[in-house]
């Protein structure tokens, strides 16, 4: 039966080879001898890669020449040369053996030498020793991390944290892990170097607005709609985020949350904040620039700070609704790939949370004492403060810039010399360094004079008659 | 000193095995994802019916018409697979990460959507998974009280960056300590291991430039080669022919459609890689790197201190000489027990990196603790100090490894990478048996190390043993032990060849020391 089903089709095949029309045998036939042709031709490639014969190769090979891997320094290039600090970079430091009273580390609260700290992290050090040995998914997650995060998210009211144990790769990975390829990302032109090389990884289209300039800001958004309305499809899967500053590490002032927040709502855009500077300092509690501003926490989709600075630890933190922090969990490339943070430093930073929340009467006198530097350094000939009153850390730049890059890098040695002859009369304070090549935006050059709650009103005095002096001796 | 002995024990260096496991296996592992795959969209649909309840945070009501942060998609593997089975990652410890170590007791009401410690502590759970090759994640308060000191006199933070106020005297001493450990002019380490490649690769490289960059290299490896601008072309896994092809052809053909010459050739490579367990094929890549006047950089985050008779890396192994390579880099979190990265090398290239590394201008500097306990670390491996300790431990892992991983072989497992490596991924490749594997280990009180797509490939799932010096030789047993029976339970003794103990005769191991 099955020979004669076979017989049957053949006789079917056979048939309709009979009836089928002439043009469609022909045709047929001429793609079947095209394909074989196709077939048994040798391949090319669509580059004409190399007629070069082997002698050739080898002769470019010779030939070839790099660069050299690093150009060279020369060696008073002003970078090269660090000063060295002997003992704790604290109130009272010693830089290039001469003491000096400190006004160039960030250490707002004074917490660096606190002796409450030392005696948590030792406890820690007893237990757990000094590194982690692993990342958090494989044995690094221990329970002073968790404690810390469920400390940070209680303090900042909002529903998780997650730690990082840096503070530059805090919000450098926490940008790629939500806004990938084809996002759109609205920044601040004064955004610190972190923020850009996050935005950098991301690969989103970055559009810059004015400092502060919430008018600019929304000419950009409104463009960004009406781009939108031209191609809705793409328009509803594109992520859209505004990342700001709480306080700008560059220029010392806040940003504008409210009308930020008022924005984040017309045009559906999400904020992310980076409150490394606001962190401890702004805020009747330390909470930073919600609650300076009285803005709602949840409002803003992602605050992340550095402990580096108020905390005098080190490490940085995210916080936020679980639905935005959970994701970094998995994605966020410094958390995942990286080894968590030393236990001891994370007891540092418990401790020094503790002392944050028993003692929130530091705050104010923090913010007393930066009223009062920011008048004491008002009228100094040639440099002008940049800065809010309540800034902790103030830039002063110069006051008449000609405009030219050029002219003002000029100038640059002369930032130096004030540095340095401050530093011989017992005042640390440094110039703002910059990579002059890989920032977006350079800022102008400035020295940089940071507040800490330490400092006494006799020491800000002397330090803005040093400061004053020097300007009049160098800058004329 | 020891060079010679080993140039000529390199010889005969036993290579990076990669064995392949029978057909079925691999087959079985694609089943396997498909019906977890096709349970997930099941799943999906009952949720999106409201059948099933949905644990996943939800989005504001304010932020519903907003643009979703998530697509769908993206998380179908975290809703479906991986929560099913996260109870064997991120397991929280409550004491040091040495070679045993205790584990806080973590359970689930609701199917791994939400956990909650009860409280309890699992203790003396042996510890296979923590990078502590040398054993140096200790609490011994003897050996702890210069780091000690440190807090006391330090404080724990620096709050600025290297070329502010935050260079001390203690960085410069750790710098020329290791520039000395490795033998080169001058070294500058930075604050976190990770962010030494992503933050030195773009001030080495950038636009005009070539990366040949090994297919395993680690994350921050490839971070900092995108961030750098630079063209990327991947080589296969220590596949000196592939390499050498893509070499031949940068050099002659120059950059692509305006054929100019390349500015710089950055060859990437690690010593160890972490998720292999195979280690470089340095002699080569060294000739290779002359011959086209390449540069190299080679990254030692898991060999330094870990490899070599007195621990200087995979460079001492082979017997060469550190100078021939350009870009020495590595990280202190795993042979050193604390924190941080360093680079390595010529003069000039350091002075470089302190002018224009991102780190020494945007990032805090290390904290001193933390340096304290690398200095520490580095005299005791030098033998400075007067003890041989760090040498003896040095002697104790390779001893370690080459007893673990002969006896896994002789089991039957399917082991991947080099003899020497401590680090040894063990195949499981289906996806049930890696999380009944992970779960079974911890019920006899072992603490592994499993991973799965997408660190690996999809077909190659393992568990991952890193061997510390600090484990003793009773430990090994009980978990070689544990090993082969969960290895019959759950039959993943795959490998098909026959291993016979006589046949290693090593003629490396004739290193003393020299005390």
């Amino acid at each position: 039966k099955m020979a004669s089903g076979q017989q049957w089709v053949l006789v079917e095949m056979v048939q309709a080879f009979y009836e089928a029309p002439a043009y469609h045998l022909i045709l047929e036939g001429i793609l079947i001898l095209w394909i074989v042709r196709l077939l048994f031709s040798k391949t090319y490639k669509l580059q004409e890669r190399s007629d070069l014969t082997d002698k050739e190769k080898e002769e470019l090979i010779e030939e070839w020449q790099p660069e050299p891997l690093v150009p060279q320094v020369s060696k008073d290039h002003p970078s090269l040369k660090y000063d060295v600090v002997s003992g704790p970079p604290s109130h009272k430091i010693i830089v290039n053996g001469k003491e000096c009273i400190n006004f160039a580390s960030f250490n707002f609260l004074g917490l660096l030498d606190n002796e409450r700290v030392k005696v948590c992290a030792l406890a820690s050090l007893q237990k757990y020793g000094v590194g982690t040995c692993g990342p958090r998914g494989f044995y690094g997650t221990f329970d002073v991390h968790l404690e810390l995060e469920e400390r940070l998210a209680k303090f900042m009211r909002t529903e998780e944290a997650i730690i990082y144990s840096y503070g530059f790769a805090t919000i450098a990975s926490a940008i790629p892990a939500y806004s990938k390829r084809g996002d759109i990302v609205f920044v601040d032109e004064a955004a610190c170097f972190s923020i850009q090389k996050g935005l950098q990884a991301s690969r989103s289209v970055i559009k810059y607005f004015k400092h502060n300039d919430m008018e600019d800001l929304e000419r950009l958004l409104k463009e960004q709609e009406v781009e939108d309305q031209k191609n809705p499809r793409k328009a509803r899967v594109t992520r859209r985020f505004i990342v700001v500053e709480g306080l700008y590490i560059n220029t010392a002032d806040v940003c504008p949350l409210p009308e930020l927040v008022n924005l984040k709502y017309k045009y559906k855009v999400r904020i992310f904040l980076e409150e490394s500077m606001s962190f401890g300092v702004l805020g009747e509690h330390g909470r930073g620039v919600t609650e300076h501003f009285d803005v709602n926490i949840d409002d803003i989709d992602l605050i992340s700070a550095n402990m580096e600075n108020a905390v005098a630890s080190i490490g940085g933190f995210c916080c936020g609704r679980s639905f935005v922090i959970d994701h970094q969990r998995l994605s966020g490339q410094g958390y995942c790939f990286s080894a968590s943070l030393p236990p001891m430093l994370a007891a540092a930073a418990i401790e020094a949370l503790n002392i944050m929340e028993n003692d929130p009467d530091i705050f104010t006198i923090l913010r007393e004492k930066c009223r009062h530097v920011h008048k004491s350094l008002q009228g100094i000939p040639g440099l002008k403060v940049v800065g809010e009153p309540f800034a902790p850390a103030l830039h002063l730049q110069l006051e008449r810039s000609s405009g030219s890059r050029e002219t003002d890098m000029k100038m640059l040695p002369q930032h130096l010399l004030v540095c340095f002859q401050c530093l011989d009369r017992q005042i640390a304070v440094t110039q703002a360094r910059y990579l002059d090549k890989e920032e977006k935006f350079l800022p102008s050059p400035s020295i940089r004079v940071v507040v800490t709650i330490e400092q006494t009103e006799v020491e800000i005095e002397k330090a803005a008659n040093c400061i004053r002096e020097a300007a009049l001796a160098i800058l004329k | 000193k020891g060079a010679n002995k080993n140039g000529a024990a390199a010889q005969g260096r036993p290579r990076n095995r990669f064995e392949q496991a029978p057909l079925y296996v691999a087959v079985l592992t694609y089943v396997g994802f498909g019906i977890v795959t096709l349970f997930g969209y099941f799943r999906d649909f009952l949720r999106a019916l409201r059948l099933e309840k949905c644990h996943i945070a939800q989005e504001r009501q304010e932020l519903k018409e907003f643009v979703p942060l998530y697509q769908d998609f993206e998380n179908f593997y975290t809703r479906n697979l991986y929560m099913r089975v996260r109870d064997n990652w991120n397991r929280p410890i409550c004491s040091l990460p040495g070679p045993v170590f205790d584990l806080m007791e973590r359970v689930s009401d609701d199917y791994n959507w939400t956990f909650r410690l009860t409280g309890r502590t699992l203790k003396n759970v042996i510890n296979m998974g923590s990078y502590n090759y040398l054993g140096f994640a200790e609490n011994n308060a003897l050996f702890l009280t210069t780091v000690a000191e440190a807090v006391r006199g330090y404080g724990v933070g620096t709050c600025s960056t290297r070329q502010e106020m935050g260079n001390l005297r203690i960085h410069e001493e750790l710098e020329q300590l290791v520039a000395e450990f490795l033998g080169v002019e001058s070294a500058m380490t930075f604050g976190m291991g990770f962010a030494t490649n992503s933050m030195n690769i773009p001030a080495l490289v950038g636009k005009g430039c070539l990366i040949l960059s090994d297919e395993l290299n680690h994350t921050s490896l490839i971070l900092g080669a995108r961030l750098s601008g630079a063209t990327i072309r991947i080589f296969k896994h220590n596949n000196m022919q592939s390499l050498e092809r893509l070499l031949r052809d940068a050099v002659c053909s120059g950059q692509p459609r305006t054929h100019r010459p390349w500015r710089k050739i950055l060859i990437m490579v690690e010593g160890i890689y972490s998720m292999e367990g195979s280690l470089v094929c340095l002699p080569e890549i060294v000739a290779l790197k002359k011959k086209y006047k390449a540069y190299l950089y080679l990254d030692e985050a898991h060999s330094i201190g870990a490899l070599g008779p007195t621990g200087r890396g995979v460079i001492e192994l082979f017997g060469m000489d550190a100078k021939d390579i350009d870009i020495l880099m590595g990280t202190f979190t795993k042979s050193f027990g604390a924190a941080g990265g360093y680079i390595a090398g010529k003069k000039e290239l350091v002075d470089y990196l302190r002018s224009h590394s991102h780190s020494a201008v945007y990032a805090s500097a290390m904290s001193p603790p933390v340096t304290e306990q690398i200095i520490r670390v580095i005299k005791g491996i030098m033998g400075r100090g007067g003890t041989n300790e760090g040498l003896r431990r040095v002697h104790r892992l390779m001893e370690n490894t080459r007893y673990f991983r002969r006896r896994l072989r002789e089991m039957g497992f399917i082991i991947y990478g080099n003899e020497d490596s401590p680090v040894v991924p063990l195949l499981l490749y289906l996806p049930a048996k890696v999380v009944a594997f992970s779960r079974a280990m911890l019920e006899k009180n072992i603490g592994v190390v499993v991973v799965g797509f997408p660190a690996t490939p999809i077909t190659e799932a393992r568990a991952r043993f890193c061997v510390s010096a600090a484990h003793t030789r009773d430990m090994l047993d009980k978990v070689l032990d544990a090993l082969d029976e969960v290895g019959d339970a759950l039959s993943i003794k795959f490998s098909r060849q026959k291993f016979s103990p006589r046949s290693e005769l090593y003629d490396g191991t004739d290193f003393e020391l020299d005390s």
